[in-house]
């Protein structure tokens, strides 16, 4: 049985007016993901997370250009798909929560308006049973007297409210995937925990996948299963959750959580020395290395192939050549 | 024990709500009601809370950006509520801000230099040449190279823009910088060079910190002290590791709770706060916190705690301590 969704060598370029400039957003990512998984895809901004969403749900602005790769639901390759067909799969099949619950709502509609459409034009509900429908997303994500608060428009709800409707219109349709995109980095701690057990007890109830964009290595740690991690649009290592933070196999991803503070220690933080690279002149051989702790000649000439580890990761690196060697 | 280099004492800021020219005013929001912190020489105080609950309005009134409503912020000795002309100019030389977000902080029809070098000529009587030497001086300390102060802030990254920023702030040799989410818009690896280069200034210039912040992780490595606020009130203050190791309030505690997981395994406290925080503008009765309080009795309702020192240093304002 194919997994639920198979990415494979997929390449989103953005190439600029005449073909002059061309950004590798996307520069051959692999992952699949299985049902009810939680998926995690970490990285510093412009790394390539979002494009690669939204090259899922081809949400691409007209600049981007899938180049190569193949997108695989369920074993049929969403990139032969016209654009009528993507239609019917996005939000029925594949859902997604972007990071902004302000400019994901529509001001003008009640959310009774757009709690409904996904579920009207996607499940073919109408009359009682859709408001029935309604009722029952806005009591999942725990909205107090949702009678009344499907008549309210977005301006009347706080920031944490508005994030749990786009999470409502979200499962609206009975997606079996949800991408969601740093969905809580513009909510308060306490809302944000609150939301993120809201989106578990979800997952819980309706087993439906997630992946989950973030930067937020914490939010890694309390959500996902499997955990890819990207830089200068390459995975650069993908494990699960516990293989990551326990065993990180790529000196980027370690430089990463030395990077993070912890709470009730001082210990000085390890700044990873400077800059993302700009994707439209990558350092020749791995991206990575003029910033890397561990370079060697070799890898400012030679761009690292994938490295299958025993336990199941891969890690595109020349010190983690199947073993582990780069363990302090 | 140093004297501080700040006190702030029953601090208050009321804003009326409804006004229109000489309307009535309808009712007060207490965006501040009541605070009392010190910051010492060289340290740093860290002011953690959620939206809303009034520490960017604290930042406003030790910047003197707003006139108190009650209370008193006493400055190297003199109380500067009230101060005007030349006096609140010589505050202001002393007292400086950075801001969140470095892209909007940062003015793009200006250069570099003129940015840096603006509070200079602002408040001192020099040179056109010394101030650019000083400008030179001042990039060198933040990690950037005296000639970029040519350059325009579009053509600086993120981490490098509120390099530029803490560069501004440091210009006239401020004692105490008011730090407003200095790292939340930044990304992971650039927010560790900010923090180690707050640090490294503060190490070598002994200038005093303001760190406000809702990342406790971060406010925690910075700080000597934390002060969490709740709807305009200071709930709980202790030393940041103490705070870490003990936190007392149940609003610190579900603040930490709150926090992410450092790895995969680690065991929480699961404390899930029901309900957003309330309207300022008409505060819970009692303790504000009691509505969402999983601890809450009845006298929490009726009378609000004080801020008492439950151990030396350590000060909380709740009916359970």
């Amino acid at each position: 049985m194919p997994p639920l969704l198979h990415v494979k060598d997929l390449k989103t370029y953005y190439v600029g007016f005449r073909g002059t400039r061309v950004v590798k957003a996307v520069d051959g990512v692999s992952f699949s993901l299985e049902a009810g998984e939680t998926f995690g895809l970490v990285g510093e901004s412009g790394c390539g997370k979002t494009t690669t969403c939204h090259s899922i749900v081809r949400l691409l602005p007209p600049s981007a250009r899938i180049v190569d790769g193949s997108i695989e639901l369920e074993g049929e390759d969403l990139l032969q798909k016209s654009p009528g067909e993507i239609r019917a799969i996005r939000g029925r099949v594949i859902a997604t929560i972007l990071q902004d619950p302000m400019a994901s709502l529509d001001p003008l509609f009640s959310i009774y308006d757009q709690v409904a459409e996904p579920a009207y034009y996607h499940q073919g509900l109408r009359g009682g049973k859709l408001r029935q429908r309604v009722r029952e997303l806005l009591t999942a994500v725990r909205i107090p007297s949702p009678e009344v608060r499907m008549r309210e428009f977005p301006h009347q709800m706080s920031g944490g409210m508005r994030q749990r409707i786009v999470g409502a219109i979200a499962q609206a349709g009975g997606p079996k995937i949800i991408i969601a995109d740093e969905p809580t980095t513009n909510l308060d701690v306490t809302i944000q925990l609150q939301y993120l057990n809201l989106l578990k007890d979800l997952q819980r109830a309706t087993g439906v996948a997630l992946i989950f964009v973030t930067h937020n290595l914490g939010i890694v740690a309390k959500m996902c299963d499997k955990v890819a991690v990207m830089y200068a649009g390459k995975i650069v290592e993908l494990q699960s959750v516990r293989g990551l933070f326990y065993h990180p196999r790529h000196p980027y991803t370690r430089a990463l959580l030395d990077s993070m503070p912890k709470l009730g220690t001082k210990e000085p933080l390890y700044a990873i020395p400077g800059q993302p690279p700009d994707l439209a002149a990558l350092p020749a051989g791995c991206s990575f290395h003029p910033r890397c702790a561990y370079a060697m000649d070799r890898c400012r000439i030679e761009a690292p192939a994938e490295q299958s580890m025993a336990d199941g990761a891969t890690a595109k690196c020349w010190l983690s050549n199947g073993e582990d060697s780069t363990e302090d | 024990m140093s004297e501080p280099l700040l006190e702030v004492r029953d601090l208050k800021k009321h804003f009326p709500v409804g006004r229109f020219l000489f309307g009535k005013v309808r009712g007060w929001v207490k965006a501040v009601d009541g605070i009392s912190f010190a910051i010492k020489p060289g340290e740093t105080l860290g002011l953690v809370g959620e939206s809303g609950c009034g520490k960017t309005t604290t930042s406003k009134l030790v910047l003197a950006a707003e006139e108190a409503t009650a209370g008193s912020i006493v400055f190297e000795g003199r109380n500067i509520v009230g101060l005007k002309g030349k006096e609140l100019m010589d505050y202001r030389r002393k007292v400086q801000v950075v801001f969140q977000d470095p892209y909007s902080s940062l003015s793009p029809r200006l250069r570099v230099g003129d940015i840096i070098g603006e509070p200079i000529v602002t408040h001192e009587n020099i040179s056109r040449q010394e101030v650019r030497s000083r400008v030179g001086e001042l990039l060198e300390l933040v990690g950037l190279r005296p000639d970029m102060a040519r350059l325009f802030p579009h053509e600086f990254s993120g981490g490098q823009r509120q390099r530029l920023a803490i560069a501004r702030a440091l210009s006239t040799n401020a004692r105490l910088i008011v730090l407003d989410e200095p790292v939340s818009a930044l990304d992971v690896s650039i927010r560790a060079h900010i923090i180690g280069l707050l640090e490294e200034l503060q190490a070598r210039l002994g200038v005093s910190y303001l760190f406000i912040a809702h990342d406790l992780a971060a406010v925690a490595h910075l700080s000597h002290q934390i002060a969490v606020m709740y709807l305009g009130k200071l709930v709980e203050v202790a030393e940041s590791l103490e705070l870490c190791a003990s936190p007392l309030h149940p609003y610190t505690k579900a603040l930490f709770a709150a926090s992410l997981p450092s790895h995969p395994d680690e065991e929480k406290e699961e404390i899930v706060l029901t309900g957003e925080v309330p309207s300022a503008l008409t505060p819970p009765s009692g303790c504000r916190f009691h509505p969402r309080c999983p601890f809450a009795m009845s006298r929490c309702a009726d009378k609000e705690p004080e801020l008492v020192e439950v151990s030396p240093g350590h000060q909380v304002a709740c009916y359970l301590y």
